[in-house]
């Protein structure tokens, strides 16, 4: 008996795990990007509940969660190219056009839906779920981390791809060079604006992507602030990866942990605040900043519009 | 350019005064023109929405600005956000980017409404204040040390520490609030409620609670003390240059760790000014997120404290009145939001045209 419920409790505890980490993940992977390019992308919690709030519009009328993931896409993309636009050809501050995007979004994406639903919150049916066979079927660990929508195996593998793309790719270099030393890569003859803006704009993509599973998957339903500051987390997980995409995989496992740790100890009835528990991810940090303590290694240019024939 | 001199010199009274006023109205016209225009957009929203805009702005205005009862909720409110803009002005001319405030000033707040009503039953009210002021700006001061040391001594990014420090913050304050300051006598997990008298006085025969004047005279203090005292220099040489303000003698960790504190301690004051100006007491998940607010106006004023000024007020009017039309019109107070959010970014615009067009061709 006993045993049988150690079973369940982990077996939820690391489903839970997952499923809120996959959010973070996006987020995280997509500020990477832009911060790898220079851009400080604060609009990013923006761009998560755009993709939240259209994602699962997209998938409530359309009756397909996997249109839900390009109508959350194409919001995130449509916020970040807003972004890029003022942020990179433009050059405005990064830190006012971020917090005013997210700012607006936050309030559009809150009217919009109590204009259309008033004050219904309908769900979507439950996702499907790909079983890996084989690796679901081993005891509590399988069903924990093999039974999971597809979006789940995607978004690890995107940790690859990313890595890929750092590493072996003219285009990762490009990044790191827009992040760097911009004039650098203008001299090489590269465009500048046109690399951040594509970094931009993944970034919205991602975090797109991101909300639409918070919405869709994660709760199976959009209320308003659904994202509740996981576009911050992102930028956290970013920062503190120092451009290591398998960085982020960890930071974002970790956050996810400690944020299902708060329900499956309700479940379990162990009745600790939902707030001590959500303060462990953050005190593990600092702590590690605290004792570790090394120079973040941060791009050069970040934050810092290129302007051509400028010192 | 000295043809502008000589005429300076050749007359010198009438036109630097032509110049100032014209340079004034270019300003003026720069903010105003950018808050109709954005005025409209967000209109247009409202269409869609099926409100009518011109109703709905002529009653923000006149709940927000106009009515008295609305005048001095709108003058009220802007006495944390003042608190919150000098904390902020004093961070970022020494460029260190503290986007932890909220979290300094929920513990601000939390602190001060555990106190206050305790301090209460044995010293005198303003006494009480005082000490309550002095022990929420100690707090968030104290909070804010992590990110400082680590910033000063391990060149640790400050966005990611105080970011971090913010939501542990914010959770901190609900624990608190839930399981240490609970009051005993309620149902509701909120903190013992400091009686109505013993409170900050109220200006005048109003409701304008006085914690405004000290936000003023913050706002207009920490502006002096960054353009024209010595200290003031030497934080906008660390903001300016790192590197050349330790080539200048500076002690850069040591002002980067007193950068913190006045910010934070600013931060956690304007807690504390909410608390024990009106407030009287910190519900459990209380949390009116003005940093989120306040940032970017400071960044529209230029870190200047009297803009800073305009612009809290204008944020303070927009969220009354619209707060009342939410209640009035039913309009959700979301659109408050989109309302503060297109201001911004038009503004934003506008700057960015006036510095690269405008004034070249003026120059």
């Amino acid at each position: 008996m006993d045993a049988l419920f150690t079973q369940m409790f982990l077996g939820a505890l690391f489903f839970g795990a997952i499923t809120a980490a996959v959010p973070l993940l996006l987020a995280g992977l997509g500020e990477q990007m832009s911060e790898k390019a220079g851009v400080l992308n604060i609009g990013i919690e923006g761009m998560m509940i755009a993709g939240a709030y259209f994602g699962f519009l997209t998938a409530y009328q359309a009756e397909s969660i996997w249109l839900g993931f390009i109508g959350g896409a194409a919001a995130g993309l449509a916020v970040a190219l807003v972004m890029a636009l003022l942020c990179v050809r433009l050059g405005l501050n990064q830190i006012v056009i971020g917090i005013g995007l997210t700012l607006g979004l936050e309030g559009l994406t809150a009217l919009l839906h109590h204009i259309q639903f008033s004050r219904t919150y309908p769900r979507l049916p439950a996702p499907q779920i790909l079983e890996i066979p084989l690796l679901a079927d081993i005891p509590v660990i399988g069903p924990a981390l093999f039974k999971h929508h597809p979006m789940v195996y995607l978004s690890v593998a995107l940790v690859f791809v990313m890595i890929f793309l750092y590493r072996r790719t003219q285009f990762g270099l490009n990044l790191q060079a827009a992040g760097d030393k911009p004039a650098a890569l203008d001299v090489a003859g590269v465009d500048v604006a046109t690399t951040r803006t594509v970094a931009v704009l993944a970034t919205g993509a991602l975090a797109g992507i991101g909300g639409a599973y918070l919405a869709n998957v994660g709760a199976g339903l959009f209320v308003p602030f659904i994202t509740n500051g996981a576009g911050f987390l992102g930028i956290v997980l970013a920062m503190l990866a120092r451009g290591r995409p398998m960085w982020v995989l960890f930071g974002a496992l970790l956050f996810g942990v400690s944020l299902a740790l708060t329900t499956a100890l309700q479940v379990a009835g162990i009745n600790i605040p939902t707030d001590v528990i959500q303060m462990i991810p953050f005190l593990a940090v600092i702590v590690m900043l605290v004792v570790f303590g090394r120079r973040s290694s941060l791009p050069a240019a970040l934050g810092i519009p290129y302007q051509r024939g400028e010192r | 350019m000295s043809t502008d001199a000589l005429q300076a010199s050749d007359n010198p009274e009438p036109r630097p005064r032509a110049e100032l006023l014209s340079a004034l109205g270019h300003r003026i016209l720069l903010t105003v023109g950018p808050i109709l225009v954005s005025l409209i957009i967000a209109g247009l929203i409202l269409v869609f929405v099926g409100v009518d805009p011109i109703k709905y702005y002529a009653y923000v205005l006149d709940r927000g600005l106009f009515s008295p009862s609305g005048i001095q909720q709108t003058l009220t409110r802007m006495a944390p956000m003042l608190f919150l803009a000098a904390g902020l002005i004093v961070a970022f001319r020494a460029g260190i980017w503290n986007l932890g405030v909220d979290g300094q000033f929920l513990l601000g707040a939390v602190t001060a409404a555990a106190s206050a009503p305790l301090l209460v039953a044995v010293v005198p009210a303003w006494l009480a204040a005082v000490i309550a002021f002095v022990i929420a700006a100690c707090v968030a001061m104290a909070w804010s040390l992590v990110p400082a040391l680590l910033k000063a001594y391990h060149g640790v990014n400050e966005i990611i520490t105080t970011l971090m420090m913010t939501f542990l913050g914010i959770s901190l304050a609900n624990v608190l609030v839930k399981l240490a300051f609970l009051d005993p006598n309620t149902t509701v997990p909120q903190t013992r409620t400091l009686p109505v008298e013993d409170r900050l006085p109220r200006l005048f025969d109003t409701t304008i609670s006085s914690g405004l004047l000290l936000g003023l005279v913050a706002i207009i203090a920490v502006h002096i003390l960054m353009t024209r005292t010595a200290f003031g220099l030497k934080l906008r040489t660390v903001g300016a240059n790192p590197h050349a303000a330790i080539h200048a003698g500076l002690n850069v960790p040591r002002l980067t760790v007193a950068v913190f504190a006045l910010s934070a301690g600013l931060a956690g004051l304007a807690g504390a000014v909410d608390i024990i100006g009106v407030q009287g007491n910190v519900r459990a998940d209380w949390n009116p997120g003005y940093g989120l607010l306040v940032i970017p106006m400071v960044f529209l004023a230029r870190f200047n404290g009297f803009a800073a000024i305009g612009f809290v007020l204008l944020l303070s009017v927009l969220s009354i009145g619209g707060e009342s039309a939410a209640r009035r019109l039913g309009v959700p107070n979301h659109f408050t939001l989109v309302l503060i959010a297109t201001v911004l970014i038009v503004l934003a615009i506008v700057e960015y045209v006036d510095s690269r067009f405008l004034k070249k061709t003026r120059a």
